[in-house]
């Protein structure tokens, strides 16, 4: 991806979102946001008391008043800012993922079997098209027919080629990539302008950005404080006008803008955008904002062993033959049970036939009926017409049916197929005829690092839980040798679906990551369901997010933005709120100073002048949200450090800080103010 | 004074001991397990049956609520009738009239809402008949209606996916026969035992050793003294309250009074904490509650023992402290002692006239009315607390990047919504009373009528009238008793904060249990924000604290902080 950037403030988007920043001000857009709304407000009064003393006398200078109204204004702007540059980051985002997919010429098969060239605009949902080497593909859609190798480094970023086909998980196709061999059928699948991408740069821009529920009752929580500001300030005026201390309108806005929590009023938003943004930036496309923020809470995962937990797929590794069985027999057996299998198990097994040096044939004879895997089986295999009948599957289901055929089944098998298990290996029996004929030993590569990220989920609390289809012996080997804390064996699609629903009676949310038409089910019914851009479209559809990386362990990362997301808005709201204590002590005393001169020993800042005092104030008030952009677009870090230890650092750093900083920050502006005044 | 104070140390240590057990019996009476007082049993069904009412069966939030309600219209209506016709009925040996109506409304409010509040003086404006079936009786079932809307809030905390809080009619009544008459008897009888008065005698005139003739007023004071502060009520039999010596007559008395206005808010939390099996969780905010109460007190004691430096500088010994508006017999350190427990518990009584009290104490005085969960009163104090803990926990769970839930139930936009309404509530009310009384004496002032219900002009009467409202929304019923406050305006202000501060709160809270309640909870797991932990605890307090100062500080400083500083220069 070239046009990705780490940089937070790029020129372009700069340009943007400062245009953006005054057209936001218009107030029907600033009605969605409370605080901010009653900040306008009181700009537009501070506008009036400009002009008002300007003609008249008895409420300040008119430069004072102006100066008032100017930061005030800039305060608006900031605000509109921070969300203005966070929309423009993710848009920008998005459209250098759309950018790739645009006015690709398309190779359309008619009904009638011809190929018309149409632009890729025009394509329809249920419309074919052909793509060859060297074609770009199009628009989004699923193989039904064929196999190629692609270049998905357009979207993924990844250079090396992957191969995608008809029927199977891996089926699907994403527009703007690249075939580099071979030649596939594509149905579309989308219509235009409806693809996950164009949903999720919809949810960035404002029109129709929904407020998570999170964020609904934060605005609330910062709205019922505005209130409380707002009547904090009104009855102030009678409280004064009786204490013979009348105070100016521009005291009085001013006060009540440092007092209500305009720091995290203004980033609000900014924090919401920047969260489904740093998920794109991960690759992941979110369907909605609620679904980045439930990923923080999520208690429990649903990992796949086969590409997450272990390396790839599970590879033959040995043929093992039954006692007075010839390896080539077992072989050649094994090669022609495998033949039809489309499974990598199978696929395996063919490569490690060809390394040996026996010559097996490797084309099945002519007429045969290949048996398919079925979890009630447990078994597949091959029927020729010469009576062959060859299985090759679970342990105990070909003893089940050699047993049953009248046949001995060798304990040396038995004891090798244990043999095989205990290592965490998974074995295939092979029987022909109902005699078996030998193991094939199946082994797992567990990736490397994988240990220490279940260790950080667990301190994070969260349960994984390893989904295999391997007997319980193998899964229990893996799951401790990973570190997984629960496991299901030969998990049936049912079986997944089943467990989400049992954590979930318990209050439990769960996530899930899956690519298969089977796993939609699941992937629906799980609270955070991450469907592999690779995988069918009835996985993408069912899931809320979608990661074009195809990357299993990225839940991980999806986990971890969410909770970014929750803790930078928790943090900006504690020190929005922490602020004002010293906010209270700059402008209450400046407010009555004049007429009550003993209040003079609460000015514990020394500030220069009541004028000083309250302009200080507004001005660090202002800066404040600038100054935390960055913080907003990045996130605040997360550390699984436990809760109550990340609860204690973030009250010290947020709350804490929240209470000092604006004591220095005030202190300093009125320095540099009182030169002036 | 250290002797004085390693005691008062003792003695709260005692009574939270005594608390964790009334605390467990209380556990098992409401959840309806066997309880060593179940012989009553028989007494209760006799209740049941004459009102008609089956104890078992359950109610929805609403339904809880709105049988609150009615029972509450209900014995308005029959008190305000009472006060307003009193002089015409029997029990009357001294011959007081009847109320003015808008006293007798503020009256019946007063002591419906257990904020106790009196615009009059038992003495001369109540008679045996009113003070026995008006306000002993509303007493009972004030804390009562307290303790009951109390425990249906920690039932919406402890069941799972249900609709039913429990039957109001039944937590009522076990609330008066299991817990409040039980403690009353046994107290009343103590207090006679120290001298507290018990008869329905007339009036006794004597003539002192002076010579000259006094009128000294009794009654049947014991029955009435138990429940006022078992209950967090406060309404005292005579005008002087318990600085009068038929209502405390001495140390001894002094002593049950702070053990019966403590016991039961305290006892409340431990009986939560049994409930809903969060112990540590109950001696955490216990904890809370105590730091808050020591610091709430502290700075009263100390400004009271230091006296008045207006006295000092001219020569007057203020050995004994300010000793102005205090009673001899319990002198500066136990009366502001007292004085701190009974701001932070809304009972409200006094030993000592806190209009007399140093500029600075005002602060403590003010911000534990407005806080009022630093215990608060019984049931109701906790559910001021819970408001606090939602808030606490919301922003706390959101550090740590969880979406926020207390005790495992998620907190929604609802409950946010809930919680802040009665939040606001408290300033709204407060602020927004003094505020229209300050502009309208403003104004009136200005055009040379100063009205008749506002003393004089100066920061320690500005004081006075937010403490009336504070104390009148909080339920706390104390006043700065500066104020000429039995007319029209004082009655009908103080009756619409008393109203606000009863009802918004239980109503509100009623509702947060009703969503909880229909909440399946979340398993605890590493990820929770630990609510019994030390950082969350200490949290918690600041939330409390800076929360209610953001909102009182420019009162504070217009108030008792100029007055104190104008003092001093």
């Amino acid at each position: 991806m070239t046009t990705r950037s780490n940089k937070l403030f790029e020129p372009a988007l700069v340009q943007t979102a400062l245009k953006e920043s005054f057209i936001k001000l218009n107030p029907k857009v600033m009605m969605r946001n409370p605080v901010m709304f009653t900040v306008e407000v009181g700009t537009a009064i501070m506008l009036y008391m400009s002009i008002y003393s300007f003609l008249h006398t008895g409420q300040g200078s008119f430069s004072y008043n102006l100066i008032i109204f100017i930061v005030l204004l800039l305060t608006l702007l900031f605000a509109n800012f921070a969300e203005a540059i966070a929309e423009a980051r993710g848009k920008a985002q998005a459209d250098s993922l759309r950018k790739t997919r645009e006015e690709t010429p398309a190779n359309v098969l008619m009904p009638d079997g011809s190929i018309v060239s149409k632009s890729s605009n025009e394509l329809r949902k249920g419309d074919y098209f052909v793509c060859e080497a060297g074609d770009t593909i199009p628009t989004d859609g699923e193989i039904t027919e064929g196999l190629a190798t692609i270049d998905e480094s357009a979207i993924t970023g990844e250079s090396a080629p992957v191969i995608r086909e008809a029927g199977g998980d891996k089926s699907s196709v994403t527009g703007g990539t690249k075939v580099l061999s071979d030649k596939i059928k594509v149905v579309v699948t989308t219509e235009p302008g409806e693809s996950f991408l164009d949903k999720m740069i919809a949810l960035v821009e404002g029109a129709s950005r929904q407020k998570t529920p999170n964020e609904i009752a934060l605005t609330i929580l910062l709205a019922s404080f505005t209130l409380i500001f707002i009547i904090v300030c009104v009855t102030l005026k009678p409280f004064a006008d009786y204490a013979n201390t009348p105070i100016t309108i521009a005291a009085l806005i001013s006060l009540f803008v440092c007092l209500i929590p305009t720091t995290i009023g203004g980033l609000l938003s900014a924090i919401g955008i920047a969260g489904m943004d740093r998920a794109l930036r991960a690759n992941v496309i979110t369907k909605s904002g609620k679904a980045v923020e439930t990923a923080g809470d999520i208690d429990v995962l649903l990992l796949d062993k086969t590409g997450t937990i272990t390396i790839g797929n599970r590879k033959a590794t040995q043929f093992w033959p039954a006692p007075g069985v010839l390896p080539e027999d077992l072989v050649k057996a094994a090669v022609l049970s495998s033949l039809a299998d489309e499974t990598p198990e199978g696929k395996s097994i063919i490569e490690l036939a060809q390394q040996s040096n026996m010559r097996i044939p490797m084309t099945a004879p002519e007429g045969a009926e290949f048996i398919k895997f079925t979890a009630e089986t447990r078994s597949s295999g091959i029927n020729t017409t010469d009576g062959l009948r060859i299985r090759k599957g679970a342990f105990d289901s070909i003893r089940n049916m050699s047993v049953a055929a009248g046949n001995k089944f060798s304990p040396d098998v038995e004891e090798r197929v244990k043999a095989i298990a205990s290592n965490g290996g998974t074995p295939l029996v092979v029987a022909q005829n109902e005699v078996v004929l030998g193991t094939i030993e199946l082994q797992d590569i567990i990736k490397p690092g994988i240990a220490e990220r279940f260790e950080r989920l667990r301190k994070m609390g969260i349960k994984t839980v390893m989904v295999t289809g391997d007997n319980p012996l193998t899964a229990k080997f893996i799951a401790e040798k990973a570190g997984v804390d629960d496991f299901i064996a030969e998990a049936k699609p049912e079986d997944k679906m089943n467990y989400i629903k049992a954590e979930q009676q318990a209050g439990r949310l769960v996530a899930m990551m899956g690519d298969g038409t089977n796993d939609a089910p699941a992937l629906a019914q799980a609270d955070v369901g991450v469907a592999m851009n690779s995988g069918t479209q009835a996985a993408k559809e069912a899931g809320n997010m979608v990661d074009l990386d195809n990357d299993p362990t990225k839940l991980i990362e999806i986990v971890e933005i969410g909770k970014q997301l929750l803790i930078t808005r928790g943090t900006l709201t504690t020190f929005s709120i922490a602020n004002d204590v010293a906010k209270y002590f700059a402008i209450v005393p400046a407010l009555f100073i004049a007429s009550i001169p003993a209040l003079q020993s609460i000015n514990i800042m020394h500030l220069h002048s009541p004028e000083s005092a309250i302009l200080s104030a507004v001005i660090f008030n202002a800066i404040i949200i600038p100054m935390l952009i960055p913080l907003a677009l990045k996130g605040v870090e997360y550390k699984p450090i436990g809760a109550s230890a990340l609860l204690r650092r973030n009250l010290l750093i947020y709350g804490l800080g929240g209470v000092i900083a604006p004591f220095i920050g005030i202190k300093l502006i009125d320095l540099l103010i009182s030169l002036f005044f | 004074m250290y002797l004085q104070i390693v005691l008062l140390i003792l003695l709260i240590t005692a009574i939270l001991a005594v608390a964790v057990i009334v605390g467990k019996y209380m556990a098992a009476v409401y959840k309806h397990e066997r309880s060593p007082l179940d012989f009553l049993k028989q007494v209760e069904h006799f209740i049941f049956r004459v009102g008609g009412i089956d104890p078992q069966q359950e109610m929805t939030w609403k339904q809880y609520a709105v049988s609150l309600l009615v029972i509450n219209g209900i014995w308005w209506i029959l008190s305000f009738a009472l006060l307003l016709l009193q002089g015409s009925l029997p029990l009357n040996p001294a011959g007081n009239p009847s109320m003015e109506w808008s006293l007798a409304l503020n009256s019946s409010i007063s002591f419906l809402t257990s904020t106790n509040l009196q615009h009059y003086s038992g003495e001369s404006g109540a008679t045996y008949l009113t003070q026995i079936a008006v306000f002993t009786f509303l007493q009972f079932v004030s804390a009562a209606t307290s303790l009951a809307a109390g425990v249906a809030i920690v039932r919406g905390l402890a069941r799972k996916a249900s609709n039913s809080l429990g039957n109001f009619y039944s937590d009522l009544v076990l609330s008066v026969t299991r817990v409040l008459l039980p403690l009353c008897l046994l107290a009343g009888i103590l207090l006679m035992f120290c001298g507290v008065p018990m008869n329905f005698n007339k009036p006794q005139s004597i003539t002192t050793l002076q010579g000259d003739k006094v009128t000294v007023a009794t009654g049947p004071v014991a029955a009435m003294l138990p429940i006022k502060e078992f209950g967090s009520n406060g309404g005292g039999f005579f005008g002087a309250n318990d600085a009068h010596p038929f209502e405390n007559p001495n140390v001894a008395s002094f002593i049950i009074h702070v053990f019966m206005v403590l016991l039961l808010p305290a006892a409340f939390i431990f009986f939560l904490g049994y409930y809903i099996n969060q112990k540590k969780f109950s001696r955490m905010i216990i904890l809370i509650m105590c730091v808050g109460v020591v610091l709430l007190t502290i700075p009263i004691i100390s400004q009271e023992i230091a006296g008045n430096p207006l006295q000092s500088k001219m020569g007057i010994s203020v050995l004994s402290g300010n000793t102005e508006g205090k009673e001899v017999r319990f002198g500066s350190l136990l009366s502001s002692f007292y004085a701190g427990i009974n701001v932070a518990i809304p009972a409200g009584t006094l030993v000592s006239m806190h209009d007399s009290y140093m500029p600075l104490s005002g602060i403590s005085m003010l911000l534990g009315m407005q806080i009022d969960a630093f215990f608060g009163g019984v049931g109701t104090g906790w559910i001021n607390m819970l408001v606090f803990v939602i808030i606490a926990i919301f922003m706390g769970s959101l550090m740590i990047g969880r979406t926020p839930e207390v005790f495992g139930k998620k907190i929604t936009m609802r409950q946010i919504q809930l919680a802040m309404g009665i939040y606001i509530a408290q300033p709204l009310i407060c602020l927004g009373l003094t505020g229209i009384t300050i502009f309208a004496y403003n104004n009136l002032n200005a055009a040379g009528a100063a009205p008749a219900w506002f003393s004089n002009n100066s920061s320690h009467n500005f004081t006075t009238v937010l403490y009336e409202f504070t104390s009148s929304f909080a339920g706390n019923g104390s006043g700065f008793e500066g104020l000429a406050d039995n007319n029209v305006f004082w009655n009908l202000t103080t009756a619409v904060a008393m109203m606000a501060g009863r009802f918004i709160p239980v109503l509100g809270a009623l509702a947060i249990a009703g969503i909880m309640l229909r909440q399946r909870p979340t398993p605890y797991s590493a990820g929770t924000l630990q609510t019994d932990s030390a950082s969350f605890g200490v949290m918690l307090f600041f939330v409390m604290v800076v929360l209610q100062v953001l909102s009182l500080f420019p009162a504070l400083v217009l108030g008792p902080i100029n007055e104190y500083l104008t003092q001093l220069s």
